[in-house]
């Protein structure tokens, strides 16, 4: 039982079920992350545990209480939203104060909160303006602002970052993670973006058509996706997926893998158990930055593979070389240096880290457990 | 908005744009000759209408049509001039203006933020009032209207108009509604504010320019209004419309065309002064930056 308890919870538009028995259980202070592709279902279960749409089966309880059919504004939940949704008719710091307003909090009291978290977020030279006059990167901190006034026990965040450019985008990320590093409030958090959820999170939740596909810490989701949907969602550029064949070789499981040149690679698997799927097809998952030159590999793995291998295109990204192969049929991205001179057409030796190397049921798409 | 509407307005050639001026001024010269007459004439003398040229300025100009429309021509049988029923008039007026755009306010809110079963079902027959011919009514309506008590008043007529009216209140509030935000609403609603505390302080103060929409609109109507009037309010009861009816139908012996033509301006002065106070508020952009942007 979590502070924020999500208790198989479904919900229905009529006879529609878009999401199927959700169970999450939050522990006080922790930063959840929902995320997904668009239509998942992620501000639809925000919005249940806010109280502004109605759960159709099973049970939220925030804080040790079952709010199921509480009013929004008696959950002691403070929300943001990704228009932010600023009352256009009152300054900023009307904003801020009118939930402590409509919760009956004296004047006095509720200018004090003000100061506080104006202070907090700087927007104090902001309290005398309409949000018609503020900047995108303002809104959103006065909306912050709005839900910080009235220190809730669970912050809902809706893709509060969507609407910023890239820059503001990343600057206000690391101001929400300082916040809440320093307030240590419980913070659901949605988003379809991949590196929100990783940078931001304490636990992610990754959905897609309305199931949870996996709740885990970011390491767990990054390095053990539950399915081939986690593997390719989480991380950028995706997972390689390609198809190969298991063999036992002097009594270790390997993945047989067509290279470039038509050839077959007999990769060693680090997991023991693939040894019982002997001689069956597999889907190998292999991220860019396993697949290096032989001087980028990871120095504390003990399984690396060198593999000779045709380079289709290079991809120069400053910081490293993005450099395209053919494995299994498939294109494969690898992640080299940015030093490493590369020439598309050119047999290179690659090092794989088949340590971080997974395999997927090709017919369930569920990982292999190893 | 107005600036925006101009920018998108299609940039057009000299030759163009001289046509659709010479146009405009017609068009206008057209619609404001039957002012023009009414406002000469009504400051003339009668002798130098039924004398004369109804187009020529007056040679002597008084006021005296308007005092004697206003105050002590005869409507009827009584000698009062269209003073006690312009009152008549803004008392029907305001509050079936005020109430039918309330209530318009109120159902548009309703219908669009708090949706319910069957609502789309319940605006369509609301808006299929608007379409009932006014004649159709007059029958029932009379027969509610004895039988709430209230036939022959001002009361009476003021339901009759409201009755009318919100059809078109609700229709206006409720296209304009459908565009206002609705994660306001959710954020209202998390902040603890009940349903007309979300109204009152978060949808009528970003209402501006649909109010003054539908008050034109429904001022227009109501205070235009003759065949409700006509039948609903009799006698000293009457609307300024039905006592402008029968001045010009009760002069006894000469027709006193100065008084009828100052008797039909003031029946036309509250429109066009609701015209000219509100129609300023039109361009007014209530909604900028309350979401993304
Ligand atoms: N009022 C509704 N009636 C019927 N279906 C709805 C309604 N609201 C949402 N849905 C459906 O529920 C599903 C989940 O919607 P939701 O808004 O939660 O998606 P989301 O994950 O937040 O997507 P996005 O990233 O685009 O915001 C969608 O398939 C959507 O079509
Ligand atoms: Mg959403």
């Amino acid at each position: 039982m979590g502070f924020l308890d999500i208790n198989n919870v479904t919900k229905s538009y009529g006879n529609v079920e878009v999401l199927h028995r959700v169970d999450i259980a939050v522990e006080e202070g922790e930063f959840l992350v929902l995320v997904g592709p668009s239509g998942c279902g992620k501000s639809t279960l925000l919005n249940m545990i806010a109280g502004l749409e109605d759960i159709t089966s099973g049970e939220i309880g925030i804080n040790g209480r079952v709010v199921n059919g509480v009013h929004p504004s008696n959950r002691n939940i403070a929300m943001v939203f990704q228009s932010y949704a600023l009352y256009p008719n009152m300054t900023v710091g009307q904003n801020i104060t009118f939930g402590l307003e409509m919760h009956g909090v004296p004047k006095p009291e509720r200018d004090k909160a003000m100061t506080d978290v104006a202070k907090l977020l700087q927007i104090e030279q902001l309290l005398d303006r309409k949000p018609g006059q503020l900047s995108g990167g303002q809104r959103q901190r006065v909306a912050m602002g709005r839900a910080l006034v009235r220190d809730p026990d669970v912050f809902l965040f809706d893709e509060p970052l969507s609407n910023l450019d890239a820059k503001l985008r990343v600057d206000m990320r690391t101001e929400i993670k300082k916040l809440h590093e320093k307030l240590k409030t419980t913070i659901v958090y949605v988003t379809h973006d991949q590196i929100e959820a990783m940078t931001l999170s304490t636990r992610i939740a990754v959905m897609y058509q309305g199931y949870v596909q996996q709740l885990g810490t970011p390491k767990e989701i990054y390095d053990t996706p539950a399915n081939l949907f986690v593997a390719t969602f989480m991380g950028s550029p995706a997972m390689n997926i390609m198809p190969a064949r298991v063999a036992v070789v002097e009594g270790r499981p390997h993945a047989v893998v067509q290279t470039s040149e038509g050839g077959e690679a007999q990769l060693p698997f680090s997991q023991d158990n693939m040894a019982a799927w002997d001689g069956k097809e597999i889907l190998l998952g292999i991220r860019p930055e396993a697949i290096t030159d032989p001087d980028g590999a990871d120095r504390k793995s003990n399984n690396i593979v060198a593999l000779q291998n045709r380079i289709v295109v290079t991809e120069p990204a400053g910081s490293d070389t993005f450099v395209t192969t053919t494995l299994g049929g498939k294109d494969v991205i690898s992640r080299l240096r940015a030093d490493v001179s590369v020439e598309p057409g050119q047999l290179f030796d690659f090092a794989v880290n088949m340590e971080k190397a997974v395999a997927f049921d090709p017919q369930t798409e569920a990982r292999i457990e190893g | 908005m107005s600036a925006s509407a101009q920018n998108q307005a299609v940039q057009t050639g000299r030759i163009t744009r001289t046509f659709i001026y010479v146009f405009l001024l017609v068009a206008s010269l057209f619609y404001l000759l039957p002012f023009f007459i009414m406002l000469v004439n009504s400051l003339k003398p009668l002798s130098e209408i039924t004398g004369g040229n109804m187009m020529a300025l007056p040679q002597t100009w008084t006021i005296e049509a308007w005092g004697a429309a206003w105050s002590t021509a005869q409507v009827g049988v009584e000698p009062t001039g269209l003073r006690p029923y312009f009152w008549n008039s803004i008392k029907m007026v305001v509050p079936a203006v005020v109430i039918s755009t309330v209530l318009g306010a109120l159902n548009g809110y309703v219908l669009t933020k708090w949706r319910f079963r069957y609502d789309t079902i319940l605006f369509g027959l609301m808006l299929f009032s608007c379409f009932i011919p006014f004649q159709i009514v007059l029958i029932p309506m009379a027969r509610i209207l004895g039988m709430l008590g209230i036939s022959g008043t001002t009361t009476g007529l003021i339901l009759v108009h409201v009755v009318y009216g919100i059809g078109f209140s609700t229709l206006y509030f409720r296209n304009y509604y459908a565009a206002f935000p609705t994660e306001l609403v959710r954020a209202a609603q998390i902040d603890g504010a009940g349903f007309f505390q979300i109204f009152r302080r978060i949808m009528l103060p970003s209402s501006g320019p649909i109010i003054v929409v539908c008050v034109i609109w429904q001022f227009t109507n109501i205070w235009n209004d003759f065949l409700f009037g006509a039948s609903f309010a009799s006698g000293s009861g009457a609307p300024m419309t039905v006592a402008l009816n029968n001045l010009v139908q009760s002069s006894t012996g000469v027709k006193e065309y100065n008084v009828h033509f100052a008797g039909a301006i003031l029946a036309a002065l509250p429109t066009l002064l609701v015209y000219i106070v509100a129609g300023r508020f039109f361009v007014r952009g209530l909604m900028a930056g309350s979401v993304k942007g």
